[in-house]
């Protein structure tokens, strides 16, 4: 029984760390530049289809390592547009990003096709870690390996280098952070950037789970939402606990009553509007 | 130029310029399954027109006129649409009484939520409103047993209106058609009076300064949350006639992507005016369903290229161009 | 007030754009009949959007394909046959919305679709409303041919009873009668569950299992489950590209060592995209492009590899069928009528090049569902070529599978 347990909050949050490294990426770009975007999970279908290519030239590691820095490439060129609309009523970037969605999600149909992909890992990493632990591949530990990594990088970035203590002063008030000086434009796109990043190797990561399509990222935009909600609007670490918990509910509640495992999340979202509106970790006033 | 100017300067037309485009938009709309159909287009698509009109202006109340962003207005849509398809089901073979308890659903709904969150602004807000709807849209399509599930809500369709001798048959797409446009006559008319009224002229004047407002005593969470409330009403009205419409209910209605879509209507067709959204509505559901079968597998790129386009270089929408030029 | 550029529209650009567009419209439903006669004009919902994309697009091409071969062979009662594909984008109001376009603004003869069951119901409803007769190449749902059929409805592809009891034996056979069910939670996962259950029950076994969310993504509290019920068979019910995942995690954590895997449906499109330690398992196929025995396969197979560089698969076969009743159904009945139609549909059976395969295939009158044989066997890595990646073992005759038409549920009601 207890074994049980352990090996499905275990699960948990190897799960959660998945959700973490996608919800991180929307919860940057949503502080810094109060912008949904509504094609994250196509950006992270970008970043699986970018390493389905390369892996083909440059083998698996290489792949894994270029993908997301393409993604993020591209995201650069779309924050570019976005830049149109940062003066205007919030929902102009709103329809933007959602106009992209669409954008993307057709491109990469047609250029791709409607098939599912495989792409070839590298085989020590498909086994499972010992025979008891049959659940735990090398390939889990190893995307649980690189989410800490990149969180810590994350945050380590954001508390001691001089552009991520910007980013962190811009999520609090843009404006002072403009007239003290700084180039408010690169900024943005440096952030909108990392969260394009996130996105792309959060879908270079995901080949090894699920089976690469145009659809693959849509499916994992809504928990990311709500881990950004549960865990605090405007904070990053709420963002991390968001998604752990909700990993590690979804994962309890598919041993318990699989069914439900999906809608767990949204009674736990009803659960925090209701009691906590502010989410776990949020500041009263934060993007108000 | 200012408000004020503006009135005025409307105000000196002559009573026939300014009652000219309502009569020739409503005959337009009345004459429609005559011209229509010789366009290439078909009476359920002018059905549809309206029906996503309706929903864009309810949520233009809140949007355009109160300036406040709701993404999760196809939430009360698809409660609209399956409390009719429900009570067309499960109660009674009456198409009034569904229309009434859907719009009840759907609106009650949005007044509950609207309580929860109308302290929130911004993209907050945005936020919350879309995973309120994407709960509904999760218990729609899980509770198999009651909604239909994934597969949707089936087994109903539309009753003949009144009684005995004076039953009006609406099974057929024209008869629809009027049917739907005297509801949409209706509620556009009530909702024309709501917005002249000075609650009307609060919602606007909250809309331009919402701290100024504050200041000069309006009670500015209340109004907002009457303002959220009414448009929720109207949107699901709009969507008890969806499922009449299409003698279905399906969870898609209730999809973000949904809301997305009725926002898109509004700021395509014009966010600042009335009519705007309705305007919007036929562009995109004409535009959506010309695109969908000229390239059936591209047609998605190209529709969220031409939101992109219209973001980025038409944000005030075609009939605020229109107004803006026609006023200088 | 300066005019800033953004604001200033070029009125004409969109007048011409808007005028262009309309004159499309226009004009698109004239350009046809310049070249004579009316043609015979299908139309087929699908959606080519979605995550259902890829099957819904092999069965347009398997109807294209047919659309092609039949003009070249005269037509359809001397009139050439026109294709008119439309998406309904997985959205029952988009399927319904394209349907009755099809219907009133194309005026078509007849209606094919959808993949998703859901909106093939809905569709049947419009198709039904307005007496136009409907093909349902490949939607599953049991209530089609079931407690919702309709007399101008048909179905070419098997319900969820006859794929679950033809296989249920042949598991139970070869590995045994302790099972372990992944099954999707809506309509189609249930039937298909139950139909399994009912088979099993028959042979004394017993199970457990899991519903899981639809589009479900992590399966490992699931497959720690089975792994602890120790099942002979572990049965992967979902559908689509969930089924590939849900293998691949099977694999990886090395569970097809320790039990069977199989179950009912697994579609050529989504085997082509597993890893090849993944393709394993007993499966059903509704149609296979490896017959050795029968001669017009081969050959059909040969002449569409040749036009459309790929192998068909089952959902290719649904599209080519369905094009292919309508023109069989059409010469018998000597008219397009839809209540003709449909009579002579009844016990039709299909000639051998369209059924492309051994025994007769026919379309039941009880419910309107053909009865093709049903194909169980093994799926592999590919043997003799990319596309040899399942071996068929054993073919039950659909008839058996299916059982007898007051089981479904349908009460057929024949226009006056």
């Amino acid at each position: 029984m207890l074994t049980l347990i352990l090996y499905n909050v275990t699960n948990g949050l190897m799960l959660g760390a998945f959700y973490v490294l996608m919800a991180l990426g929307l919860s940057l770009i949503l502080n810094l530049s109060n912008v949904i975007n509504f094609a994250h999970g196509n950006f992270l279908a970008l970043g699986a289809y970018m390493a389905l290519e390369l892996t083909k030239v440059v083998g698996f590691w290489g792949a894994f390592l270029i993908a997301p820095l393409l993604t993020a490439l591209f995201g650069v060129a779309v924050e570019l547009l976005m830049r149109f609309v940062y003066r205007r009523d919030p929902v102009y970037s709103l329809l933007l990003t959602f106009g992209l969605a669409f954008v993307m999600q057709g491109l990469m149909l047609w250029w791709w096709g409607p098939t599912p992909q495989e792409m070839h890992m590298v085989p020590a990493l498909e086994a499972p870690v010992s025979a008891d632990l049959f659940f735990i591949t090398w390939y889990r530990v190893f995307m649980v390996a690189i989410v800490i990594v990149t969180v810590i990088g994350v945050f380590a970035f954001l508390r001691y280098t001089r552009v991520g203590l910007r980013i962190r002063a811009g999520t609090l008030d843009l404006d002072t952070v403009s007239a003290l000086g700084v180039n408010v434009k690169l900024l943005r796109t440096f952030n909108f950037t990392m969260g394009c990043l996130l996105a792309g190797l959060s879908g270079v990561l995901a080949t090894g789970a699920i089976g690469i399509n145009p659809n693959m990222g849509d499916d994992l935009l809504m928990p990311s939402f709500i881990a950004i909600i549960i865990g605090g609007v405007g904070s990053l670490t709420g963002t991390l606990f968001g998604g752990l918990l909700i990993g590690v509910t979804a994962a309890l509640t598919a041993a318990v009553y699989p069914a439900a495992s999906e809608v767990v999340i949204f009674v736990m979202l009803v659960l925090v509007l209701l009691i906590r509106p502010r989410g776990l970790m949020g500041e009263e006033g934060m993007l108000t | 130029m200012s408000s004020a100017t503006a009135i005025a300067a409307r105000d000196e037309q002559p009573l026939y310029r300014r009652w000219l485009p309502l009569a020739v938009m409503s005959l337009a709309l009345i004459t429609a399954p005559l011209w229509f159909p010789r366009l290439g287009g078909y009476t359920a698509l002018a059905s549809g027109v309206l029906v996503f009109g309706l929903a864009a202006m309810g949520l233009n109340l809140l949007l355009g006129f109160t300036g406040v962003l709701s993404f999760g207005h196809a939430a009360y849509f698809g409660l609209g649409a399956y409390g009719a398809g429900l009570m067309l089901k499960y109660v009674a073979p009456s198409t009034p009484l569904a229309i009434l308890v859907g719009t009840l659903l759907g609106g009650l709904a949005g007044t509950l939520f609207g309580l929860l969150i109308v302290r929130r602004r911004g993209v907050y807000f945005a936020m919350c409103t879309i995973a309120f709807g994407q709960i509904f849209y999760y218990i729609a399509y899980k509770w198999n047993d009651f909604t239909g599930g994934f597969d949707g809500l089936r087994g109903f369709h539309r009753e003949p209106i009144g009684f005995g001798a004076l039953a009006f048959d609406i099974t057929n797409d024209t008869p629809f058609y009027y049917f739907t446009l005297l509801v949409f006559a209706i509620a556009v008319a009530l909702m024309g009076l709501l917005l002249r009224s000075p609650f009307g002229r609060t919602l606007r004047a909250i809309r331009e300064n919402e701290r100024r407002a504050r200041f000069l005593g309006i009670p500015v969470e209340r109004h907002i949350w009457l303002s959220f409330s009414i448009s929720c009403f109207f949107t699901a009205l709009a969507g008890t006639l969806y499922a009449l419409l299409n003698n279905f209910a399906d969870p898609l209605a209730l999809h973000y992507s949904q809301s997305g879509y009725f926002v898109i209507m509004a700021v395509l067709g014009g966010m600042r005016s009335f009519w705007g959204p309705l305007l919007g509505a036929a562009v995109f559901w004409v535009l959506k369903d010309f695109l969908s079968s000229a390239l059936p597998t591209e047609w998605m790129a190209f529709l969220g290229a031409i939101f992109m386009l219209s973001v980025l270089f038409f944000p005030r929408g075609m009939l605020g161009m229109l107004k803006r030029r026609g006023v200088e | 007030m300066s005019k800033t550029p953004s604001s200033r529209i070029p009125r004409r650009t969109i007048l011409r754009a808007g005028v262009a567009a309309g004159a499309l419209q226009i004009t698109s439903p004239f350009i046809l009949t310049a070249l004579g006669e009316t043609p015979v004009k299908i139309g087929m919902v699908n959606p080519l959007t979605g995550v259902l994309s890829a099957l819904a697009q092999s069965e347009v091409d398997g109807a294209k394909y047919a659309e092609a071969e039949i003009n070249k062979k005269g037509g359809i009662l001397g009139r050439p046959v026109e294709l008119l594909v439309e998406d309904s984008a997985n959205d029952v109001g988009t399927g319904v919305q394209k349907t009755r376009k099809l219907i009133d603004r194309d005026q078509v003869d007849v209606i094919l679709g959808d993949v998703n069951s859901g909106i093939a119901a809905a569709m049947g409803q419009v198709t039904n409303e307005k007496k136009v007769f409907h093909i349902v190449p490949g939607g599953h749902t049991d209530t089609i041919t079931g407690t919702d059929c309709h007399w101008n409805v048909f179905r070419v592809c098997n319900d969820t009873t006859m794929d679950t009891s033809a296989i249920t034996p042949e598991l139970v056979k070869r590995f045994g009668k302790k099972w372990f069910f992944i099954t999707p939670d809506y309509a189609y996962g249930h039937s298909l569950q139950d139909g399994f259950i009912k088979a099993l029950k028959k042979l004394g076994g017993t199970y457990d299992g899991d519903y899981l969310p639809i589009n479900n993504q992590d399966f490992s509290a699931t497959l720690i489950k089975a792994k602890g019920y120790k099942p002979d068979v572990l049965l992967n019910n979902m559908g689509g590209l969930t089924q590939i995942n849900c293998m691949k995690q099977i694999v990886q954590f090395g569970l097809q060592k320790d039990m069977a895997l199989g179950g009912a449906l697994f579609e050529f499109e989504t085997v082509k995209a597993l890893q090849p330690e993944a393709q394993a398992g007993w499966w059903v196929m509704e149609w296979w492009w490896d017959q050795p025995k029968v001669p017009e396969v081969g050959k059909f197979v040969a002449d569409y590899r040749a036009a459309t560089k790929k192998t068909p698969s089952a959902r290719d076969w649904f599209g080519y069928v369905s094009m292919h009743t309508v023109r069989v159904a059409a010469e018998k009945a000597k008219s397009l009528d839809g209540p003709k139609l449909s009579l002579t549909m009844e016990d039709m059976e299909l000639p051998p090049d369209v059924a492309l395969q051994a025994g007769k295939v026919r379309y039941r009158a009880g419910d309107h569902e053909l009865m093709p044989s049903v194909f169980i066997g093994q799926m592999h890595p590919p043997k003799a070529g990319p596309d040899d990646v399942y071996t068929i073992e054993a073919a039950v005759p659909g008839d058996d599978a299916a059982g007898p038409v007051a089981d479904t549920g349908c009460k057929m009601v024949h226009p006056a």
